[in-house]
């Protein structure tokens, strides 16, 4: 091992430095102080090497080499264990382990014997490395990462002729234009990416599945409700009738979720919110206003309609208002009333876009 | 077993066993057959043996980058076995398979072939669930093996550029992670991407636009999971792989860090070489990990989206958390109260969204990637640093780690305030007011107690060198005092505790040039000066032999007895010892009550015969 050499307070390109680090005498000049001491201490160099039992014993080695081989032995066997578990368990058997409780048989066993078999691979080259092979360290010297003064003038040299040689600073035409050239030609591809990704939104947003009239559908049975169904209490997820025959089901739905909550008609402190509804029974969007969550959760005791997403709290007995949790805005409401049969219809499509926030939305 | 009076080696030739000299003279030894061809073609002979002669140190820490690394091939394997099986598409189909209960149920091709790989390819389901546990592996492995670089400071020079790509390769892999386990397009997945549309639709002026561009039109649409698909094998992992192979060579040209100890120092690096013991070590560890993950995904289920369902808008799960190492993310965003939704000239801006999904992320990260370049202006340090810190040795930085960790951790406990408050029967109303003032009180408080805790173990090296270590035996001296014998430490040990540099903070620069003009130190250099204080108060000096030297003299009641033995004239004492005795009254201040008050009259300790 090396104990000089450059000690690594020295370099040289680095004189601004207001002040430093005393600089690691350790490995180099020892700094002496009155009373002849050193100011540091000494490295006092590697330790001895402390023999293991297989570098003193024969047996030990011998028990360490028939160690390994149990190990690779026991891999072998996995392997084969996983080939025949492969072809021979059904992919359908369930089988009680305990501790587990019914599980698919044949993922536990093939999983198991391959685990099985790649670790005792592990474990006995592990084991072999610690115990038979060389455990005595060895020093390798490093050097400064930066180059030679020399090395570094030939690069900036070269550099430096080729660009005189390209001639590039004497032809100022090739210069400028090569510029607007390089520039220009990622303009193509960025045009391509942003211009064919998508449409563009225009009122997409905010415009719902949701007409005048249509039936409150249960969702995702989509059978009309009748208010008589609608007892004190209840809660209905709901979707806009025909939604299932939209050509873009999904993208509609994502936007048309609606739940139906009926609660004492006296509860609800909002005058709009109970002449929007019908008797108690009272329509809102399902969309959280943060970022887009079913909110699906109502408790029925405080009238409160909690995201399971971030926990954004909407109090539904108050025009469903944000009274917790990262949302602003509250739930915009369906405005519903009863058709003839006596089924809950919408009496006007959602006055407002549905979820989440965006710029274009006043 | 009886050991033999020569150690000869695990490695010790038998009688019948052929010598290196004639290896060397043998067929063998000559690079012929394959690799003579190849060196022919390639004199790949050279870095061959460089490679293997390469000496990496030992230490368990040094195998957290190694768990990354390994996961990332056993993720690689497993992800190609996957995508034979996964058909990235959004197109409906009506479930036909193996599965009874979503028999009949309208779901996406994506969530199909996912539930296919699961019940009907064989052995399909072991290696989606290696993918899942290997891809939780790889963020952890990179998320601590990123703490044990920053508190040994081995991101100091000339390791920065490898510790800014290490941060680049951390955020690619958490959003590897996120694409990846959003392409089965299942309840709970979707879910997460329903919220993702929300936080792109957050960007002020031109959010709408960006979340058509990226969903291909309205949400969920037919384009994301292809696209997501894309990115998720191609885009990212060509980034991660690119980047994991710059970082790994720039390792090779550094050569690895090592702690410090006796024989360790800024110009070499102790260990191991390459061939054979690390190839054994490091490969087997390979092993070790593809076989412990393998067993995790034959035992623990993971992301069992058959029990989630497809993907429809409209339903949701109690609990929906995304995989851990989002939740910080999901934790911001859960904390962030309503109220930063802003009206301005007649356009929402979110900033209840935009921020903790859309900032708090790379902000994060950014401020992580340049603590390497901060630290070194602070300190004034410009050299190049193989040596370890141990982290008691820079208790502020270690401060701020820990300050660091805790603000993460806040966050993503935060992301799993509903199940706490369900598990432990809390209101989440409190849980979600306690961790927002948390985050702000807890990251402080987690700097100054570790900054302390730092201090009090240098204070205790300090006093382990000084005083020895307590031996457990405790000698009565003549008179009657009771001594507990100190040793001094082993020349090896007394090392890795002093080893470590005096600090000073960077002062000053003189407010009076060399020509004696005075000139005002700038804004810049003041504040570096207090910046750089802030650093290094209260820092603790390594002992110096002088300080040893002087403690010996002082507190050694072995010299006062042996001093006052001698003029008795005794017969040497049965009783020997080594070391120091301490903790006695001669170690007592002046002022205690306890203390040894020699005044003249007192004869002294003496041995009776």
């Amino acid at each position: 091992m090396s104990e000089h050499g450059t000690g690594p307070g020295e370099n040289a390109n680095d004189p601004g430095a207001a002040a430093r680090l005393e600089q690691n005498p350790g490995q180099g000049q020892v700094a002496e102080v009155a009373g002849g001491m050193p100011e540091r201490f000494t490295n006092p160099g590697l330790p001895p090497h402390v023999p293991r039992s297989a570098d003193l014993d024969e047996a030990a080695a011998h028990r360490a080499e028939r160690q390994v081989a149990t190990l690779f032995g026991i891999s072998m066997v996995a392997t084969v264990i996983f080939l025949v578990a492969y072809f021979a368990i059904d992919q359908q058997t369930y089988q009680f382990v305990p501790g587990i409780g019914q599980a698919n048989l044949s993922n536990i066993v093939l999983g198991t014997s391959l685990g099985v078999s790649l670790l005792c691979i592990g474990i006995g080259a592990i084991h072999w490395a610690k115990t038979l092979m060389p455990d005595i360290e060895v020093a390798e010297d490093r050097h400064l990462q930066r180059s030679s003064d020399q090395a570094r003038q030939d690069a900036v040299a070269t550099i430096t002729a080729g660009g005189n040689a390209s001639q590039l600073g004497r032809r100022p035409l090739i210069k400028y234009t090569l510029g607007g050239a390089l520039g220009l030609f990622a303009l193509p591809l960025l045009v391509q990416l942003t211009g064919s990704l998508g449409p563009l939104p225009h009122a997409d947003l905010a415009q719902t599945f949701w007409r005048r009239g249509m039936r409150l559908m249960r969702d995702p049975e989509m059978t009309p409700i009748k208010l008589s169904d609608v007892t004190l209490g209840s809660v209905f997820h709901v979707m806009p009738e025909g939604i299932d025959k939209s050509p873009d089901v999904l993208e509609e739905k994502a936007k048309a979720a609606v739940i139906l909550i009926s609660l004492p008609e006296a509860a609800i402190k909002v005058p709009k919110e109970r002449d929007w509804g019908v008797g108690g029974v009272v329509a809102y969007s399902k969309i959280c206003t943060h970022v887009g969550c079913p909110v699906g959760l109502y408790e029925h005791r405080t009238h409160h309609l909690l995201c399971p997403c971030h926990q954004s709290t909407f109090d539904v007995a108050n025009d469903a208002a944000v009274i917790f949790g990262p949302a602003h805005r509250p739930l915009p409401q369906l405005k519903i009333t009863v058709d003839s049969e006596g089924y809950l219809i919408a009496a006007a499509p959602f006055l407002q876009p549905v979820g989440p926030s965006y710029w274009e939305r006043s | 077993m009886s050991p033999q009076p020569t150690p000869k080696g695990a490695g010790a030739l038998r009688a019948e066993d052929p010598t290196l000299e004639d290896l060397a003279a043998g067929p063998k030894n000559r690079a012929g057959g394959l690799a003579g061809w190849l060196d022919d073609r390639t004199s790949v002979a050279k870095p061959t043996s460089y490679l293997l002669k390469k000496v990496f140190p030992d230490h368990w820490s040094f195998m957290l980058g190694e768990i990354a690394m390994f996961s990332l091939v056993i993720l690689l394997i497993t992800g190609t076995f996957l995508t034979f099986w996964f058909v990235p598409s959004a197109g409906e189909v009506i479930y036909n398979g193996s599965y009874v209960p979503l028999k009949g149920i309208p779901m996406s091709e994506a969530f199909r072939s996912t539930v296919d790989i699961s019940f009907d390819v064989r052995g399909g389901l072991i290696m989606r669930q290696i993918h899942h546990w290997a891809a939780l592996l790889f963020t952890v492995s990179i998320t601590v093996h990123m703490f044990r670089v920053f508190f040994t400071g081995a991101f100091r020079k000339p390791r920065e550029i490898n510790w800014v790509i290490g941060t680049i390769l951390s955020l690619l892999a958490i959003n590897e992670g996120f694409t990846g386990y959003s392409l089965p397009d299942d309840l709970l997945s979707g879910t997460g991407l329903r919220a993702a549309e929300g936080f792109i639709q957050s960007v002020p002026v031109i959010g709408s636009y960006m979340a058509f561009f990226v969903f291909g039109g309205a949400f969920p649409g037919q384009a994301i999971i292809p696209r997501l698909f894309t990115v998720h094998v191609l885009l990212l992992p060509a980034l991660i792989i690119g980047l994991f192979t710059a970082h790994i060579v720039l390792v090779a040209v550094h050569k690895h860090t090592q702690y410090p100890g006796p024989g360790r120092t800024n110009d070499n690096v102790v260990g191991f070489p390459f061939m054979p013991v690390y190839l054994a070590k490091a490969g087997g560890f390979f092993f070790m990990i593809f076989g412990i993950t393998t067993l995790m995904a034959a035992l623990v289920t993971i992301n069992p989206i058959w029990l989630y369902g497809p993907y429809s808008p409209s339903p949701v799960t109690a609990g929906s958390q995304p995989d851990w190492y989002m939740g910080f993310a999901d934790g911001a965003l859960r904390l962030f109260p309503g109220f930063f939704e802003f009206n301005i000239f007649g356009h929402p801006l979110s900033l209840n969204v935009f921020i903790p999904s859309l900032i708090v992320m790379p902000l994060l990260y950014t401020i992580a990637g340049a603590y390497p370049f901060i630290e070194s202006w602070v300190t004034g340090d410009r050299r190049e640093h193989h040596l370890l810190d141990r982290p008691r040795n820079a208790p502020t930085r270690t401060g701020l780690g820990m300050m660091a960790i805790s603000f993460y951790l806040i966050l993503f406990f935060a992301a799993g305030n509903d199940l706490i408050a369900i598990k432990l029967g809390l209101s989440i109303n409190a849980i979600t007011q306690t961790l927002r003032v948390a985050l702000f009180v807890v990251p402080p408080l987690a700097y100054w107690i570790t900054k302390r805790i730092c201090m009090s173990l240098q204070r205790r090296d300090h006093d382990l060198v000084l005083h020895g270590r307590e031996s457990g035996r405790v000698v009565r001296t003549a008179e009657g005092r009771f001594f507990e014998v100190h040793e001094p430490l082993p020349e090896d040990q007394r090392w890795t505790l002093v080893q470590h540099e005096r600090t000073t903070p960077v002062a000053l620069a003189p407010t009076v040039d060399a020509h004696g003009i005075p000139r005002k130190s700038t804004r810049r250099e003041r504040l570096r000066a207090k910046v750089s204080g802030f650093y290094f108060a209260d820092g603790v000096q390594p002992v110096t032999p002088t300080e040893l030297a002087a403690a010996h003299h002082d507190g050694s009641a072995r010299e006062a007895i042996e001093a006052d033995q001698e003029p008795v004239g005794q017969e040497p004492r049965a009783v020997q010892w080594v070391g120091q005795l301490h903790g006695g009254a001669e170690e007592r201040p002046e002022t205690d009550a306890y203390a040894s008050h020699d005044d003249g009259g007192d004869p002294g300790p003496t041995l009776e015969p």
